[in-house]
């Protein structure tokens, strides 16, 4: 019967090539192709360049105001100087560092990698956001080129709208700008999270940070709306007299507190909620075990996200806000510490009894758990009522936020980076000098940070260039401490650059981890996978008896 | 429906959905000359409110979208309504001090107009 049916020509099945060609290759070497690219792994590489100049920017003016406070007298910048300077701080590092950090650079690169996905599901928004957040942040360094702004990053009514003779509308109008871009950004990864995932990866099968990135998405969708509102219609009393919150127009100032907190808290959430995520990859990782409660840990993301539009008013207990609405922004600023601390929890149950490797990640993972709960605790200081009269506007406050959004989220970016720079260029970074940063930055953060908490609680009130001599000894420990941060930070900008050329080259799972980002190979090529991974199993099978070593470190 | 599969709504649906906003502003207009009382915010709010859902699902698309997209938009309003829900908290109790222990809250009847500086 073979020998019946017709020959059929036999099929010449190309050859795969011997090594697929890097997003790094592939796509052009110009910078024209850099700047016109719409893969997301280059648009990521962008915004780490971004923000690293931000961040520069954003720290020179630390800089100052530490050199300043080290004496009691005003004596090194005026107090219009020193106004500035902390708006600039604070501006730059909320808008132009801490919010694109871990979702527009590791997010970025990773979230379509995590997925299975060739890119995100709006690659030309992608890029489109990068220019809008550059577009912004050159707006904002205009205003401070041409004399800066003195509001602080608040942008108060009516100061901001009436009395200043400062830049506020430059300033706000690049701000209102970098609001589209973090928009844009959330609602690509919103979509590409539903549309994009491989198959089998289904909704609890997500990585964790896939879960937190989520969460931040649909903060950074619906809040930063209200924040570019609220910006317009600061723009408009200012330029147009139009009385909207300055009182002596009929206006009421506590209602741009209202707005602008309704944006500004969430996006607390939106600085700390993909460190969490990161963390949480982390843990597990160099745990060498599977997450404990991970369906706890990913409703917490959203729980934070949820509970995070509902506690605003706690920022202005001392505002003129009515007693009653306190009290219930009181209760509801407790509440989000619940899934906070599940959080935590969580991440020391997976600890226990695990197999621990004290790679650069995981110290900065553990930097991150450490520094949070002490941040996320004096919190819950700031959210009792009366004791928050005692303390607003004093240091207590700078240093808790200062423990959220560098102790936790610089913390969570650097372990991130770390953790996927392999993945991101191929090579490896020198490990021992990534352990003794780690260790600098969590020494130096801790001296700059703790004794304000003291100075804060004992009446030292924030924003003043000159201060009463009895808190000089903190002052000085902060100021110490800041130096030994800013080494600790320029030790990984260093050693990064120079692996760049001289580090080991990566494999493609240098952590034997278990994500979808580390099936291909490092760097990826520019659609990510050779073919589309198919998901069988859940999440973060890591086991502490099997596992041998890692491949590095 | 996705992106590369838009609904085809039918022009005249569009040309309908504008007369529709023309008249209903026309109404809003005329209601407005007319002393209604406190029912004028409510006549002006519930025009509006015809307006804005008129243009939410016909002209920007939402009845013909998946039901995924409903949730949000439903999200966007819950979140607007929590807006101005708490923060009315704020601003409709202003004054209210509470009792010593076991009292309810009282409120006080003459609250002080704040002093403000004068503009320099």
């Amino acid at each position: 019967m073979n020998a019946t049916l017709p020959q059929t020509e036999t099929l010449e099945i190309p050859k795969p090539p011997k090594r697929l060609l890097t997003y790094f290759e592939d796509g052009g070497r110009t910078v024209g192709s850099w700047l016109l690219t719409t893969d997301h792994k280059r648009i990521g590489i962008l915004y780490l360049y971004s923000i690293v100049a931000f961040f520069t920017i954003g720290a020179i003016a630390a800089a100052i105001m530490r050199l300043e406070l080290i004496t009691p007298a005003g004596d090194l910048v005026t107090s219009d100087t020193y106004n500035k300077l902390f708006t600039i701080h604070g501006t730059v590092m909320v808008w132009f560092f801490l919010i694109p950090s871990i979702p527009s650079v590791l997010g970025n690169f990773v979230v379509p990698l995590m997925l299975g996905a060739r890119d995100l599901a709006f690659p030309r928004l992608n890029l489109l956001s990068w220019y809008l957040f550059n577009l912004g942040g050159l707006l904002a360094l205009y205003a401070i080129a041409i004399g800066g702004v003195d509001t602080g990053w608040t942008f108060y009514t009516p100061y901001s709208s009436t009395f200043t003779n400062t830049h506020v509308v430059t300033m706000v109008a690049g701000v209102f700008m970098a609001g589209f871009s973090s928009i844009l950004t959330g609602l690509n990864f919103i979509v590409t999270t539903h549309k994009m995932r491989a198959p089998g990866l289904t909704w609890f099968r997500l990585p964790l940070f896939l879960w937190s990135n989520y969460a931040t998405s649909v903060i950074l969708v619906m809040a930063t709306p209200v924040l570019a509102m609220t910006l317009v219609l600061l723009s408009i009393e200012r330029i147009w007299g139009v009385g909207v919150f300055d009182p002596q127009l009929g206006g009421d100032p506590v209602l741009f507190q209202h707005l602008f907190w309704f944006y500004s808290h969430p996006a607390v959430y939106i600085m700390i909620l993909p460190g969490m995520g990161v963390v949480s990859e982390l843990v597990t990782c160099f745990a060498r075990k599977p997450i404990f409660g991970y369906h706890f840990v990913a409703f917490a993301s959203m729980a934070i996200a949820l509970i995070g539009f509902f506690v605003w008013g706690h920022h202005m207990f001392t505002s003129g806000a009515s007693v009653y609405s306190g009290l219930v922004f009181s209760i509801t600023s407790y509440l989000v510490a619940v899934p906070s601390a599940i959080k935590v929890f969580n991440w020391t149950m997976t600890l226990h009894r695990g197999r621990i490797f004290l790679n650069t990640p995981m110290l900065y993972a553990l930097g991150f758990i450490g520094l949070f709960t002490v941040g996320g605790l004096t919190g819950l200081f700031l959210a009792a009522l009366a004791l928050d009269v005692h303390v607003t506007d004093t240091y207590f406050v700078v240093a808790h936020f200062h423990y959220i959004m560098v102790g936790g989220m610089v913390t969570g970016f650097l372990g991130g980076l770390h953790y996927w720079w392999p993945k991101i260029t191929g090579r490896l970074y020198p490990e021992s000098l990534g352990r003794l940063a780690a260790l600098i930055i969590f020494i130096g953060f801790n001296l700059t940070f703790f004794p304000q908490y003291v100075m804060g609680y004992l009446g030292m009130v924030r924003r003043y260039h000159a201060y009463a001599p009895e808190f000089q000894i903190y002052h000085v420990m902060s100021s110490a401490g800041a130096s030994i941060l800013g080494v600790g930070y320029l030790l990984p900008l260093i050693y990064l650059i120079w692996s760049l050329k001289h580090g080991k080259k990566a494999p493609a799972n240098p952590w034997n981890a278990t994500g979808l980002e580390w099936q291909t190979p490092s760097p990826p090529p520019k659609h990510n996978f050779a073919q589309t991974p198919i998901v069988t199993r859940p999440p973060y099978q890591y086991s502490a008896e099997t596992e041998e070593h890692m491949v590095y470190g | 429906m996705t992106v590369l599969n838009p609904p085809i709504v039918p022009r005249k649906i569009y040309g309908l959905i504008w007369v529709v906003l023309l008249l209903l502003l026309l109404l809003n207009w005329g209601l407005a000359q007319l002393n209604l009382g406190p029912f004028n915010l409510v006549a002006t709010l519930a025009i509006a409110f015809i307006q804005m859902m008129l243009m939410l699902l016909y002209l920007m698309h939402v009845r013909y979208n998946t039901p995924l997209t409903w949730v949000f938009v439903a999200a966007g309003f819950i979140w607007l309504v929590v807006m101005i829900n708490l923060s009315l908290s704020d601003y409709l109790t202003r004054g209210a001090v509470a009792g010593r222990f076991g009292k309810s809250w009282i409120h006080e009847t003459s609250v002080p107009p704040p002093v403000y500086l004068p503009k320099p």
